[in-house]
């Protein structure tokens, strides 16, 4: 039973998408693509339950057997991934934005839902399939729809970020597609399973060193690595609030879902890690990217900006847990895909309610609004905390782990850097709620009229603030699903 | 009622207070019943707290497990008599600053006091979860909780001097818990596997000399709260808070956390045995040394009462590190001790300093002059206080002092002689910071007598602050004079 609902993960937001282009009704659309989205999240749910544990899912596509068939596959790596994009799916589209800024005009609105539809879908296809051209069409899929989404942003700037965005996402989608032909030049197969169990990675073979460094820099700038990151700032800052809290919190995970499947699966941990020492690049770009745009992120005066730094910042924490490629480690960077999903998420969905009631987030504009939406100013509060990683939150148990991988691979220095960098999200999240509580609003943005945000704003926003706690305090189903994920990908399996 | 639920009732009451505080006077708007509710909710905690003692004393050791966090990490308690002496404190003085603090804030017409009680309260939650933590991941929790409730309450005045005030205070406390004590915890993690508070300690023999001296500063350094130098500077900024908040937090609560957390790391993380003699406890003693000289000196310098107090605090906080950096029973039992009897002594000083503010709006000693006459309660409060800091028998802080002293001579190292010395000094500089103010206050002629100084004439009426300030700070001082008669009874609590 549960083999033949697997399928409907992909294909139904894939079939609501032109349903919402053919309706037009922009609250029909709203609804039927909360609904498909719930549905989604359930059978993610139900998937994760049916794995948890060891257990293999899979669904021949048209009933062609593997290796010349397409196959769905479903383990504890992918189950968490769906249920990861879908939850963060089920909270953004929960999110009521009436309309506010940026208006995307009533007569467009279907084509907005539908774009978000095929952009879920994209990333759930990645997230599940088990072959390499598939993973190459979803990925555009899910590119595309994102360019899109971002340009709605309303700012003219937003459609310069959009085509940005569009313009490194490419090349990023060329590079992994040419590394895609050149596994199937040296194996003849797609299936991923296939192409591991006949690929016998040496450092003499030019061809697939070739394609283990085209894939890895072309999921490298989808994932925003370090410094392949200067896509992510601006399209982050300028799409439309729900968008930028969709893409942080689900996007950048399965780019690094896919990375960790590419370098664990296909290539091997013994060969990427010990023949060719990939950790020797990996892990100084980690802690760079853990400084440098944590330092750029105390500098922004715009809230969104701030945080699509830290996102950066936060990114380099995940690769610095790849890095390590032992268990530990690699399970502290897999939970920090749903800590970093649940605390930025939420600190976005935050942004849209200042962005609703203030109609500005510039750091200017925030000062003194701790009185008048106290609400939304504690829930930036303890999504600030967790960025930090206070104990308690999410962002402590992330970094528990990394640390003790790290400390567990012998590199103490890491550890410190690790801790250290932690105390520049200290800084920019300080310098933010400073402003809120503290400073007196200016003279000339009188805020009087501002009030706390309405309640199918708040709730959604107060849903990821209460995740960020609840999971810092039992980790049962964060870190214990993303420890038997990173056992799993250790083995080589997926 | 069990023990556990004990516990829990003992942790949740104060949680409870806040919310009345909030539902009361932010809410309801009955300010009245509000500041009834806080000091009655604080005696329902003391005495939850005191049965708790009756299991330990008993050799009990009463523990609630909650959850598990992470694999192999809870949350969970467990009283022993460190904890349990720690969690006497804080609670039973909150009682008394809960009734000071209604004088002090109504006397003083200060703003937002719904606020400042709901946080107070949540503060003390966040210092008896330090108290009764039974592992390092329990004590970080609540350590960085405290932390981070306690700083609306020194940025309570909203002014840019409570702004830059509040940003030391985060900066430094979030900045050596998160690079130190955490690093610390996750070491000790990773060499033991375990972060449970093990009588015995959990560090084995095996672990080199120069890790147990790394570490033991890690640790040390990491509980900022103790105010070691060079990191202390975070306390006396701290001051800018309303004198309740000096009087309580950063005179008993957080402060205590602070050397606590030391105590009990050494005591159940490292074990006595390991560090007795080693060059960690030297190197710890020789700091803790260091400050407690340094901070007396710039405390005689201070001009500002409250500030000479953090000051003061600062070199006493030494003595309870040095205490534990002794790594003997006695020096533990000093320890303690000193966290009872600084603790009683402190708030009375601060209290007497928030008193003469609302009475008189001064600040500075030198300002002080012949206020004894109009302030005798106060000042003679202040004087007690004084004695028991000092170390003067027959005031508590006498107690701590000694069994101090007796410690550092069975520490074994060939300088030992030598800590004795630096505590007598250390005696001998409060002295010169706390005297001055009473000698001032009593003899000192006032400015607005005549340079005649003509005694009988100008004898000034009785001008105390309102009652509600002076009754507990007569109080606490009473409080450090019983406290050297049941000194024995503390010392068979602390018996390691």
């Amino acid at each position: 039973m549960i083999e033949k609902i697997l399928v409907l993960e992909v294909v139904l937001p894939l079939l609501a998408a032109p349903v919402c282009v053919l309706v037009r009704h922009p609250r029909f659309c709203r609804l039927f693509s909360l609904g498909v989205v719930a549905a989604c999240f359930a059978i993610a749910v139900a998937l994760l339950v049916e794995v948890r544990g060891g257990g293999v899912i899979s669904y021949q596509l048209g009933g062609w057997p593997p290796p010349l068939g397409i196959e769905y596959r479903v383990s504890t790596i992918n189950a968490y991934l769906l249920a990861l994009v879908t939850a963060m799916a089920l909270v953004v589209f929960s999110f009521d934005s009436r309309g506010g800024p940026p208006r995307v005009p009533e007569q467009r609105r279907h084509l907005y839902y539908a774009v978000f539809l095929l952009c879920i879908s994209g990333l759930l296809g990645i997230a599940i399939t088990g072959d390499a051209f598939n993973i190459f069409v979803f990925l555009e899929i899910s590119s595309l729809s994102s360019y899109i989404l971002v340009s709605l942003g309303g700012h003219r700037r937003a459609v310069m970020s959009a085509f940005y965005y569009l313009v490194m996402g490419t090349i990023g989608g060329v590079f992994f597609m040419l590394g895609v032909g050149l596994l199937y030049q040296a194996t003849g197969t797609l299936n991923l399973r296939d192409i591991a169990a006949r690929l016998e990675p040496s450092l003499d073979d030019r061809g697939t060193v070739l394609a283990l460094a085209l894939l890895v820099v072309g999921i490298s700038i989808k994932l925003a690595v370090f410094p392949l990151h200067h896509w992510l700032p601006n399209a982050y800052s300028f799409a439309p609030p729900k968008v930028s809290a969709f893409l942080a919190a689900t996007a950048t995970k399965v780019s690094f879902y896919l990375l960790a499947m590419v370098l664990f699966t296909i290539f091997g941990a013994p060969f990427v890690f010990e023949e060719l020492r990939l950790q020797a690049v990996l892990l100084p770009l980690s802690i760079l990217a853990m400084f440098l745009a944590s330092g750029a992120a105390i500098f922004q005066t715009d809230l969104r900006r701030l945080l699509a730094y830290s996102s950066v910042a936060q990114i380099g924490y995940m690769t610095l847990g790849l890095s390590t490629a032992n268990a530990t480690g690699l399970a502290g960077g897999l939970v920090h895909l749903f800590n970093h999903a649940v605390m930025k998420g939420g600190l976005f969905l935050v942004v849209a309610c200042l962005l609703y009631r203030v109609g500005s987030v510039h750091i200017d504009a925030l000062a003194g609004i701790g009185r008048r939406m106290p609400l939304t100013s504690a829930a930036l509060v303890i999504g600030g905390l967790s960025l930090i990683g206070v104990p308690g939150t999410v962002g402590f148990v992330s970094k528990w782990y990394l640390v003790s991988g790290v400390l567990e691979r012998g590199w103490t220095a890491a550890a410190v850097l690790i801790l250290l960098s932690s105390l520049l999200a200290l800084v920019y999240v300080g310098k933010v709620v400073e402003v809120v509580y503290f400073r007196k609003p200016a003279e000339t943005q009188p805020i009087d009229h501002v009030r706390e945000a309405p309640l199918g704003m708040l709730a959604p926003a107060w849903v990821l603030a209460a995740a960020a706690v609840f999971f810092g305090l039992t980790t049962d189903w964060t870190y214990g699903v993303a420890r038997e994920a990173a056992e799993l990908l250790l083995a080589g399996g997926i | 009622m069990s023990s556990e639920t004990t516990i829990l009732v003992a942790l949740l009451l104060p949680v409870l207070a806040a919310v009345s505080c909030l539902l009361l006077g932010g809410g309801l708007g009955r300010p009245n019943l509000r500041d009834i509710a806080t000091p009655l909710i604080g005696a329902c905690t003391f005495a939850a707290v005191w049965r708790l003692a009756r299991d330990v004393l008993a050799g009990g050791r009463p523990e609630l497990v909650l959850f598990e966090v992470l694999p192999g990490v809870e949350l969970a308690f467990q009283v022993e008599p460190l904890g349990l002496l720690y969690g006497l404190v804080a609670s039973g003085l909150w009682i008394v600053t809960s009734i000071y603090a209604v004088g002090y804030m109504r006397g003083h017409h200060e703003h937002n006091q719904t606020r400042f009680f709901t946080f107070f309260a949540l503060s003390i939650f966040a210092a008896l979860g330090i108290a009764f933590a039974s592992n390092l991941f329990t004590l970080f929790l609540f350590y960085e909780a405290l932390t981070l409730l306690t700083f609306p309450l020194v940025t309570h005045h909203g002014t840019d001097e409570a702004r830059r005030a509040g940003r030391i205070y985060l900066g430094i406390l979030l900045f050596t818990s998160i690079s130190f004590l955490l690093f610390a915890i996750l070491f000790t993690w990773r060499l033991t596997g375990t972060i449970e508070f093990t009588p015995g300690g959990i560090l084995g023999a095996e672990t080199s000399s120069g890790m147990v001296t790394v570490l033991l500063l890690l640790y040390a350094f990491g509980a900022g709260k103790a105010a070691l130098m060079p990191f202390h500077r975070w306390l006396p900024n701290a001051m800018v808070a309303p004198t309740p908040v000096s009087a309580l937090l950063h005179a008993v609560a957080v402060v205590k956390a602070g050397v606590f957390a030391i105590l009990k790391i050494v005591v159940y993380v490292f074990g006595l045995d390991l560090l007795r003699g080693s060059d960690a406890s030297l190197s710890l003693m020789t700091i803790a040394s260091f400050t407690m000289l340094m901070a007396a000196v710039i405390a005689i310098r201070q001009d500002n009462l409250k500030a000479r107090l953090a000051y003061s605090t600062i070199s006493q906080l030494a003595y309870i590190v040095l205490g534990a950096a002794m790594a003997t029973a006695t020096g533990i039992l000093a320890g303690g001790m000193q966290i009872a009897m600084h603790a009683a002594g402190k708030i009375t000083l601060f209290f007497c300093a928030g008193a003469i503010l609302v009475a008189t709006h001064k600040k500075k000693v030198s300002e002080l002059d012949g206020l004894g006459r109009t302030m005798p309660w106060t000042f003679a409060a202040f004087f007690l206080a004084s004695l028991s800091i000092i170390g003067i028998p027959p005031l508590g802080g006498s107690w701590a002092k000694w069994y101090l002293m007796v410690g550092a001579l069975e520490t074994g190292f060939a300088w030992q002689a030598a800590f004795l010395g630096v505590l007598m000094l250390s005696s001998l500089l409060a002295v010169f910071y706390l005297m001055p103010v009473v000698v001032r206050g009593f003899f000192a002629a006032s400015p607005s007598a005549g340079p005649s100084g003509s005694a009988g004439g100008d004898r000034k009426p009785i001008a105390e602050a309102p009652f509600l300030c002076v009754a507990p700070l007569v109080l606490t001082a009473l409080l450090s004079l019983a406290l050297f008669f049941v000194a024995g009874d503390l010392a068979s609590l602390l018996h390691f």
